[in-house]
């Protein structure tokens, strides 16, 4: 008997369950119900005060958030960042058409690829689907315009999300994903990779000592569009 | 687990010692009769009394555990209540009987109606009783040590400090480590002594950081342990059971004095 | 790896004199647990949170075997592979097969203490394949040739001299001159020497702290952000799991992740939290080619229905660690495998026998701190004892000690010889006791050795309160009219 069966057997003997049917029904009804549980209070809350408690959030975990109002100002941002913290001007930026057709040379001149990351970008710029205001988390799912390299090889991270995008819990953003995949035609398919990112990268394995930058980015930089965005976001 | 206190009925209390307060140190129970008999219980203390099992039951050793818990719930079911001066025994009786029955329907219940009225004792003049202070007097300083069971299994944390709020000339004072175990663990402290050892320094470290000149706490064994290892290390700090202030008894020797000769 | 848990006594105390681990496990004392009592305080709902992600594992529990179909059908829809193992044994060699066909010369590692339960890391070496730990404090414990003495902060048994003194040792490319005096410096070197074999690995395994059945998911939780570098960079990712990781969907993920990290160290979620399902797809522009599960059992399908099933809702954070009074003294190494504080107690003679951790469910006083802050509501205490059950049944551990119960318990169920008994032997001792307290007693060694014995008054309570017997303390109680 193959192994797979031994432990599935044994599993069953041991379990001993009445109906076993019944259970497969339950099961299946359950996976496909994507019930939620308890959810915090703490996201409930209208949409503006989400984005501010997004903000709180990430603050607290050692990010920096710098607010836009519109994706025009993007580059300018980008660039001032890379000049306060003393950065070489070169970034590496997903292909999001929305970060790809921004002006990149209108105001800055930086060195912009876009693609993975190989290991050698002192800088990514990624944009989020959306954040999660009880935790401050970002969430960023791989695909042919979001590598997932971006999020952990440089030492610094920029991220950009819209407030819009912003929700108060982790099960709001389980449904925009599983909406996304069904409008992409694979409905009940994840992408390779999601990310919560939460904060820059960091390590207390030292004596106890809190260290930012372990092996991902020692600085995460949010760039939140507020405002009426000059391009949608997708469905 | 309290019931709507009864002032005018004189409930039957048996009284279960506890075997550390039965051989090492009856004053605890004396005191217990007493605030017992103040908070307006009919004491009785049945002689058939040994040990409630723990040491058994906590080794492993089921069947003699069910063999003693048949003798304790024979001997005590038949009063209103049944209150014992420490959180581990009452834990015992309370929680771990109905366990040790949980195959033998008729002893099951006998277990459960047992346990229902079981209680540890200060939580008992409080909860049960409505006690809000008893007339005794102390001059010193107290810090109480709450004893695992008592804390986690019999609910004793606010009670007994507001007991003894109530004395004149008594103050507690609370250290950081009141919710952490003693060491004592019954059978622990003699298997593991390295340990037991590391753990009543960090209790004794804890109580001499407070300042106080007393250690109380409900529980005979967890106070042996420490009184044992605060004596061992030449320190001056006095140990009793918290009975004992409560009941107003507290000028007999602390745990480990050489007792008053004539 | 091989244990040393017959010798937890002896590990205890060499712990116990270990100075610099008595100040590390000091900090950790009051570390992790303030931690957690203010990240509890902040989520309202916590306590319900705990009860909901128990109530989840008991129900995937019951039906484990169905999950792990469906998880495993998910899974092969998304691409990937799910290979069966029963033993440690079984699962190195198939992960050393995937390996083989990867033609692979490296393997970067993210934390997984499955990982360290089949002994993998070795197993490659002996095969020519190089395991490289990446989370900082496995990394270095590897090069310590360590086991880890906690089952989230590795190394957190160390100080920093020592970590400084072992990244000399290992990195000697570098000037021996270089200043490595702070933590800040050890990290960046540490970063810098892993940065290559991040990048240049073949085969990146990793563990999971949960499966995801609805979507064929490994849920990877870390801060340091290892786990992405090893689960992304590699040509292959190979996740390798117990079967008792199943959630059945993404929102019960969800539920289980708002209790994990708060009850680890605190924080509201771990820097990261990675999501992964399947290969790369064919328009993604990283991530790996090939994707591999490795379930094991070793020793799980026995605990299912047993006396410990509930053990099997461990999620791993830590916590009954932290606010163990026996780890806070003796670290996790005095265990002497894989897993310490209570739910070691509890796993390890599941896995590695009865016998041979005989110590460990007994080395704990059942203070049921553990139990208090158990995220999944497991009752450790419970099943400590019930380990003491089976050693007794089994007639395993020392002959004397059951001997002495007996006696007691034999004498403790007759009160007509109880009593009598009692009352000679405390007259008895009572007469030697006129200082108050025994230094040493005959037969009372464990306890001598360690503590003064409060000598006994001279007379039982019982007979005292039925017989007016005039011990001298009763005596004095009633001419104060305290006894009648």
């Amino acid at each position: 008997m193959s192994q797979r069966n031994a432990i599935l057997q044994k599993l069953n003997e041991r379990l001993d369950r009445a109906d076993d049917l019944k259970a497969k029904e339950a099961i299946r009804a359950r996976l496909q119900g994507h019930v939620k549980n308890l959810i915090p209070q703490r996201g409930s809350l209208e949409q503006g005060q989400q984005v501010n408690l997004f903000r709180k959030e990430a603050e607290k975990v050692n990010a920096t958030i710098l607010s836009v109002q519109s994706y025009d100002e993007i580059p300018g941002a980008v660039g001032e960042y890379l000049r306060q913290n003393q950065l070489p001007a070169q970034i590496k930026i997903a292909p999001d058409p929305r970060l790809k057709e921004l002006d990149w040379t209108a105001k800055t001149s930086l060195m912009v690829n876009d693609g993975r990351a190989d290991g050698n970008d002192p800088v990514s710029v990624s944009h989020a689907i959306g954040g999660v205001a009880e935790t401050g988390t970002l969430v960023l799912t791989s695909g042919p315009e979001s590598p997932t390299s971006l999020n952990f090889l440089p030492l610094d991270h920029i991220v950009v999300v819209r407030a819009d995008d912003i929700a108060g819990d982790y099960e709001a953003l389980w449904d925009r994903i599983r909406q996304q995949a069904a409008a992409k035609g694979t409905p009940g398919k994840l992408p390779r990779t999601v990310n919560w990112i939460t904060g820059p990268s960091r390590t207390a394995d030292i004596e106890q000592t809190l260290l930012l930058g372990a092996h991902g980015p020692q600085r995460l930089h949010i760039i939140m569009v507020e405002g009426d965005s000059a391009t949608p976001s997708e469905a | 687990m309290s019931k709507t206190p009864s002032p005018t009925a004189r409930p039957t209390v048996g009284l279960f010692a506890t075997c550390l307060v039965d051989l090492m140190r009856p004053v605890v129970g004396f005191a217990t009769v007493k605030l017992l008999e103040d908070a307006g219980c009919q004491v009785f203390v049945p002689e058939s009394q040994t040990c409630c099992g723990q040491p058994a039951f906590n080794s492993g050793d089921v069947p003699d555990t069910a063999d003693i818990a048949r003798g304790v719930i024979e001997a005590f079911e038949d009063f209103d209540y049944v209150v014992v001066p420490s959180g581990s025994c009452g834990g015992m009786i309370k929680h771990h009987y109905p366990e040790v029955f949980a195959d033998d329907p008729a002893w099951l219940a006998r277990a459960e109606a047992l346990s229902e009225k079981t209680f540890e004792l200060i939580s008992f003049l409080t909860d049960v009783r409505g006690v809000t202070s008893v007339p005794a007097t102390f001059d010193g300083t107290v810090t109480y040590h709450d004893s695992c069971s008592g804390l986690r299994e019999m609910g004793v944390k606010e009670q007994p400090r507001a007991l003894l709020n109530s004395i004149d000339g008594l103050s507690i004072t609370e250290g950081e480590e009141t919710e952490t175990c003693c060491g004592f663990g019954g059978l622990f402290c003699v298997k593991y002594p390295d340990i037991s050892e590391k753990m009543v320094d960090t209790k004794v470290n804890d109580i001499v950081a407070t300042g106080a000149d007393t250690l109380l706490a409900g529980d005979l064994g967890c106070l042996m342990n420490i009184a044992g290892r605060i004596q061992r290390r030449g320190l001056n700090i006095k140990v009793r059971h918290a009975a004992e202030v409560l009941a107003d008894m507290a000028d007999a020797p602390a745990i480990g004095e050489p007792l008053d000769k004539g | 790896m091989d244990s040393t848990s017959p010798q937890f006594k002896d590990n205890a105390r060499g712990a116990i004199a270990n100075d610099p681990l008595q100040a590390a496990l000091g900090k950790l004392t009051h570390g992790f647990p303030k931690k957690r009592a203010e990240a509890a305080a902040r989520l309202p709902e916590f306590d319900d949170l705990r009860d909901q992600a128990r109530d989840i594992k008991n129900h995937v529990l019951e039906n484990l075997d169905l999950y792990l179909e469906a998880y495993e059908e998910k899974v092969i829809e998304m691409g990937g592979h799910v290979h069966w193992c029963s033993t440690a044994q079984d699962a190195r060699e198939t992960i050393l097969d995937i390996c083989r066909k990867a033609d692979a010369k490296t393997v970067t590692k993210s934390k997984s203490m499955i990982s360290e339960e089949i002994a993998v890391n070795g197993y490659l070496e002996e095969n020519g394949i190089e395991a490289i730990e990446t989370d900082l404090g496995e990394y270095i414990i590897q090069l310590r040739k360590e086991p880890p003495s906690h089952i989230i902060a590795p190394a957190i048994h160390l100080s920093k001299e020592q970590v400084a003194d072992t990244f000399r040792d290992a990195h000697q490319d570098l000037d021996a001159a270089r200043d490595l005096d702070e933590p800040r410096a050890l990290l960046e070197e540490a970063r810098a020497k892993l940065r290559d074999k991040f990048i240049h690995a073949d085969v990146g395994l990793t563990g999971a702290n949960m499966l995801i059945a609805e979507t064929g998911t490994n849920v990877l939780v870390t801060n340091e952000g290892n786990a992405d570098l090893t689960n992304n960079l590699p040509r292959v990712h190979i996740v390798l799991a117990s079967i008792e990781k199943i959630v059945p969907t993404l929102e019960d993920a969800s539920t289980v992740l708002r209790v994990l990290a708060r009850s680890a160290t605190g924080q509201e979620i771990t820097v990261y939290t990675t999501f992964c399902t399947g290969p790369k797809r064919p328009e993604d522009l990283d991530g790996p080619e090939e994707y591999h599960v490795v379930l094991l059992d070793n020793g799980r399908t026995d605990m299912i229905g047993s006396e410990f099933h509930e053990m099997l809702r461990c999620i791993r954070c830590g916590s009954c660690l932290n606010h163990c009074p026996i780890y806070k003294s003796v670290g996790g190494h005095a265990y002497g495998w894989v897993y310490s504080g209570p739910m070691g107690a509890v796993l390890i003679p599941n896995l590695i026998g009865m016998e041979e951790a005989q110590h460990l469910p007994n080395a704990s006083t059942l203070c049921g701190k553990c139990e208090t802050v158990c995220p999944m509501r497991i009752p450790l205490p419970r099943m400590l004892r019930k380990w003491r059950e089976r050693q007794y049944r089994s007639e395993v551990g020392s002959a004397k000690a059951r001997w002495s119960l007996s006696a007691w318990a034999w004498l403790a169920k007759r009160p007509g010889l109880y009593r009598p008994l009692m009352n000679l032997g405390i007259a008895i001792l009572g007469q030697f006791g006129g200082r108050g307290r025994f230094k040493s007693v005959p037969f009372a060694g464990g306890w001598t050795s360690k503590r003064d014995l409060a000598a006994p008054a001279g007379d039982t309570f019982i007979n005292q309160y039925h017989n007016g017997a005039r011990g001298d303390q009763s005596g004095e109680l009633m001419r104060r009219g305290i006894v009648k």
